[in-house]
């Protein structure tokens, strides 16, 4: 790097060192501002989403399960108590099947606001992180609102150990979002490849991931769905902290590196995506 | 070295190459503060691509660049801090009303919120859209829109304000507006640089001008020394239909400094059109229509590539 002492090079660098330092926070801000076009569906999907399922559940499929679905050190446990932990990492994936999609292309271009950002002092990594830490955000409203509810409904074990649950949701969200997001912001047509995503990787991993029966009541030759579903290894983890084992046989820390193993190759690849197309 | 003459843009040799095609190749300019550069060439001529490199979003290939000093390569936060965009596309943010544009716009420069909404009010005076801070981006018309990006733009009071194609899409009127709103801010002294593909915006705006065709340069200077320089004073545009133009136009040769042949007329060049014109009559000929006008940056651009600007 040169040395200058020319007063306009000075003045550019001064300007230019909050930008470089908060450029992530900038863009999260204005990304939050934009949620508040749609909030009210993301408090209705927050709230009602976990409402529903744990009434169906709880009120009607559970009282037809003659079978015990899995074992706490303290005996049986509930339906309930197996299924809550799955639904809330559920809810933080599918936050991330939304916001990592549609807002993407959104940013990129239908509105192009990427592009706006991207002339501003902030920079292509920053615009990727800040895009992340706005759904971040909604994440904590969701997971959170969703273990309150669970909690309400008196579907966990142990609930100080389970308000542990919402990070480990997150990360799951994190695990299936961020590598999600590093392909959308590499779609330049849309071609409705977000409903492929849905219909063939989201819907798929919800059903076979042990969310609603053990995975190992699978045949072996679909187990690995599990293996590699973020969904699995939150699940498993949610289910230890709620009532204290999952019975998959897998240490829980096997489950949190699977996850954050994923959600960081998701990372890399997104910033270098983004810096990819913004910088030509 | 005097602080005034020190230039806040100067590119040497500057080249971008996309794979084997080089979309700029090898092009000088210096641009002092204060003066309204232009670059006037048709699509596709490397004009934002240049401009792309100058606000530090597109790496160059080849060549040197400094922008207020420094090196875009080392320095891209910092030389973007001090410019305003304007780029051919809006990308203003839809679901934001007209004034909160600007505020989240200017936090992105590391303004706090009250000195964001403060300006934000300011440049919405200066845009002519006091009436519209609520509105929605979506009910402005299409000159609103660019009004507003100008302004947001201008939200980090940027040392150079860069405009990529300014009016393309808009109607007479509302390109007049934004016109005389551009002609402020060169008084007051901001650096404008912009692409056009228009003759008379670039006649209207530009202080000095480049010619710019395949990333080369063709030609540069005021657009008075252009015209000067390169075409006659006079112009005659006469039009016989088309299936006769070339045939008078061979007729014509050695009437006017210069003839060329267009699909739909023929352009005799002259220091006085209308003795030519009489002298036209005298031949025999008949065109369907004449005009006598003064030479444009079109006739000049003609004469430098033999092609019109729009096409």
């Amino acid at each position: 790097m040169t040395t200058t002492t020319e007063p306009m090079s000075l003045a550019a660098i001064d300007a230019a060192q909050r930008p470089r330092r908060f450029g992530a926070l900038y863009v999260a801000e204005h990304q939050i501002r934009q949620m508040r076009a749609y909030a009210w569906t993301i408090v209705v999907a927050g709230v009602g989403s976990p409402l529903v399922y744990l009434v169906g559940i709880g009120l009607g499929l559970a009282t037809y399960l003659d079978q015990q679905v899995s074992d706490g050190p303290a005996g049986s446990v509930s339906y309930v108590w197996f299924v809550a932990p799955a639904l809330l990492a559920t809810a933080a994936v599918s936050v991330a099947t939304e916001e990592f999609t549609y807002t993407v292309m959104a940013g990129f271009k239908w509105r192009r606001i990427f592009l706006g950002m991207n002339a501003s002092p902030v920079s292509p990594e920053q615009i990727c992180s800040g895009v992340v830490l706005a759904v971040l955000a909604r994440m904590v409203f969701t997971t959170l609102a969703y273990y309150l509810i669970i909690l309400a409904f008196g579907a966990v074990g142990h609930p100080w150990a389970g308000f542990l649950m919402p990070l480990v949701g997150m990360l799951a969200g994190t695990a299936f979002g961020l590598p999600l997001l590093a392909y959308s912001a590499s779609i330049t047509e849309d071609k409705g490849q977000f409903a492929v995503v849905q219909r063939f990787v989201f819907t798929p991993l919800f059903l076979f991931s042990g969310t609603f029966y053990p995975l190992a009541t699978l045949p072996v030759w679909l187990q690995w769905i599990g293996w590699i579903s973020p969904l699995w290894h939150a699940s498993e983890v949610g289910r230890t902290l709620s009532y204290g084992s999952s019975g998959s046989g897998w240490p829980t820390w096997a489950h949190l590196a699977v996850l954050v193993a994923m959600s960081a190759a998701g990372w890399l690849m997104a910033r270098r995506t983004f810096v990819g197309r913004l910088r030509g | 070295m005097s602080p005034v003459s020190t230039p806040v843009i100067s590119a040497a040799g500057l080249t971008k190459k996309f794979g084997d095609l080089a979309a700029v190749d090898g092009i000088d300019f210096d641009v002092p503060p204060g003066e309204a550069f232009g670059l006037l060439g048709p699509n596709g001529a490397g004009k934002s691509t240049t401009m792309r490199m100058i606000g530090a979003v597109s790496t160059r290939t080849g060549g040197d660049l400094t922008v207020l000093g420094l090196d875009p390569d080392g320095y891209g936060p910092e030389i973007r801090s001090q410019l305003g965009v304007v780029p051919q596309e809006d990308n203003l943010d839809t679901e934001l009303r007209v004034r909160d544009n600007l505020i989240v716009y200017g936090r992105y420069f590391g303004i706090d919120r009250r000195t964001c909404a403060r300006r934000a009010d300011e440049l919405l005076e200066f845009a002519q859209l006091e009436d519209k801070a609520r509105s929605k981006v979506d009910d402005l018309s299409g000159g609103m829109k660019r009004r507003l990006t100008i302004a947001r733009a201008l939200i980090n009071e940027p040392r150079i304000l860069m405009l990529d194609e300014p009016t393309t899409g808009l109607d007479p009127q509302a390109r007049h507006v934004l016109w005389d709103r551009l002609f402020r801010l060169k008084e007051r002294g901001t650096t404008l640089v912009l692409t056009t593909h228009y003759m008379d915006e670039a006649e209207q705006l530009c202080d000095r001008l480049v010619v710019v065709d395949h990333g080369r340069i063709m030609a540069e200077g005021s657009p008075a020394s252009l015209i000067r320089e390169h075409s006659s004073r006079e112009v005659v545009e006469l039009r016989f239909g088309s299936d006769r133009n070339a045939d008078a136009a061979a007729r014509l040769e050695g009437t006017a400094d210069r003839v060329e042949v267009l699909p739909d007329r023929v352009l005799l060049y002259t220091a006085d059109g209308e003795a030519l014109l009489e002298r036209v009559a005298h031949l025999g000929l008949r065109p369907t229509t004449s005009l006598v006008r003064r030479s444009s940056l079109e006739d000049v651009f003609l004469r430098l590539t033999g092609r019109s600007l729009i096409e």
